[in-house]
């Protein structure tokens, strides 16, 4: 066994754009899936118009772009199931929870019990979370 | 854990500065780069949310920017600080972690 | 102090890289370490070994060979980032059968498990972006 324990550090990842128009939410995804194998603290979170990157029903056969939107729905795989939706962002929007995936995770410790891995929160709830983060990326 | 907001963006270009000001927490530092130098200016339609937020917040802004623009650091809102890239380094060292705002 | 940067934007089209070079610059004047400096998204195009600027402004990817070569910079350019805009160095050009390469000195391609790594060792992450 190697000197040193692993560091574990409070990672997030920060979306704020919508996706297609740049590349910034589908490269996003990337690293946060690569990611997973660092076995960080992962939080993601969306914000402003990154709340729809999680649209439901995305159809993008005629703007010839890869719809890479089914991907969220594996993050639970991938062990990230901490997902904040700021709340103020979606209402300005006019949009709720029930436009976006539903993304959910299996929880180990709880017999494999299907849970939420979306938290819908505040700007002062996020602000909290923010706060606390080590590395932050932003895209 | 208090942490280092840097905004790249102007405040008439997009709502960066907005979303990190409603989202820093209090005793964070605001430090303002690029193009989003144009948010620490007096005398705009912005000034007043930036003073106001100034009341928890500490605010920064590159000089090398500001002069490459051609704004004086004379006009930048009051008790904004004016550091240079030395100053930046400082900054990302003092704070806990760094966000940008992009 | 050792930082971790991210760059994700190319070189001229936006300010990032100037800003991360001055950045970087000034840290290592001050006795910090540059722990890595990862390039993402347009930002793999940093690592061009083509560019022939105007001779009478900033020559940036070579300013970032120069960075490399005096103070041992790790400078890494994302492999699918680089894939998807046409950066290969020799290897990956041979291994996707393309007949040349443009990767300037003192950058490497390498995965965005650096870019974790970086996060994970350094001190600091601080992100140059649009």
């Amino acid at each position: 066994m190697e000197d040193g324990e692993q560091i574990i550090k409070e990672f997030m990842y920060m979306n704020r754009k919508s996706p297609y128009g740049t590349i910034y939410a589908l490269e996003s995804l990337e690293v946060v899936l690569i990611a997973a194998a660092f076995d960080q603290d992962v939080s993601l979170v969306f914000a402003d118009d990154g709340v729809y990157q999680l649209m439901k029903g995305q159809n993008t056969e005629e703007i010839g772009m890869k719809n890479f939107s089914p991907t969220y729905s594996a993050l639970g795989d991938y062990d990230i199931k901490k997902i904040y939706i700021e709340k103020e962002s979606l209402e300005e929007r006019g949009l709720s929870l029930d436009d976006l995936q539903d993304l959910k995770y299996e929880d180990e410790d709880d017999d494999w019990a299907e849970k939420d891995s979306i938290h819908l929160v505040s700007r002062e709830e996020l602000a909290e979370v923010i706060d606390q983060q080590d590395v932050v990326f932003s895209f | 854990m208090a942490m280092l907001h840097t905004v790249n963006k102007s405040p008439f270009e997009k709502n960066s500065l907005d979303s990190c000001m409603r989202l820093a927490k209090a005793s964070s530092a605001v430090l303002l780069i690029e193009d989003g130098v144009v948010g620490a200016m007096k005398g705009t339609k912005h000034s007043k949310n930036v003073a106001d937020a100034m009341a928890n917040i500490s605010f920064y802004v590159l000089g090398p920017d500001l002069k490459a623009r051609g704004l004086s650091e004379g006009n930048v809102v009051d008790g904004i600080k004016v550091v240079d890239y030395s100053g930046f380094v400082d900054l990302a060292a003092e704070y806990e972690s760094v966000q940008a705002w992009l | 102090m050792k930082f971790g940067i991210l760059i994700n934007e190319g070189p001229y089209t936006h300010q990032a890289s100037d800003s991360a070079y001055e950045f970087a610059k000034a840290a290592i004047e001050k006795g910090h370490e540059i722990f890595r400096i990862f390039f993402y998204h347009d930002g793999v195009n940093n690592g061009t070994s083509l560019a022939v600027p105007p001779q009478d402004d900033r020559h940036i990817p070579n300013r970032w060979s120069e960075l490399a070569k005096e103070h041992s910079v790790d400078l890494v350019l994302c492999v699918a980032a680089a894939q998807r805009r046409g950066m290969l160095d020799e290897d990956e050009a041979k291994r996707n059968g393309k007949t040349s390469n443009n990767v300037a000195e003192g950058f490497r391609i390498s995965g965005l498990g650096q870019l974790i790594e970086a996060g994970i060792q350094a001190d600091r992450m601080v992100v140059f972006g649009d």
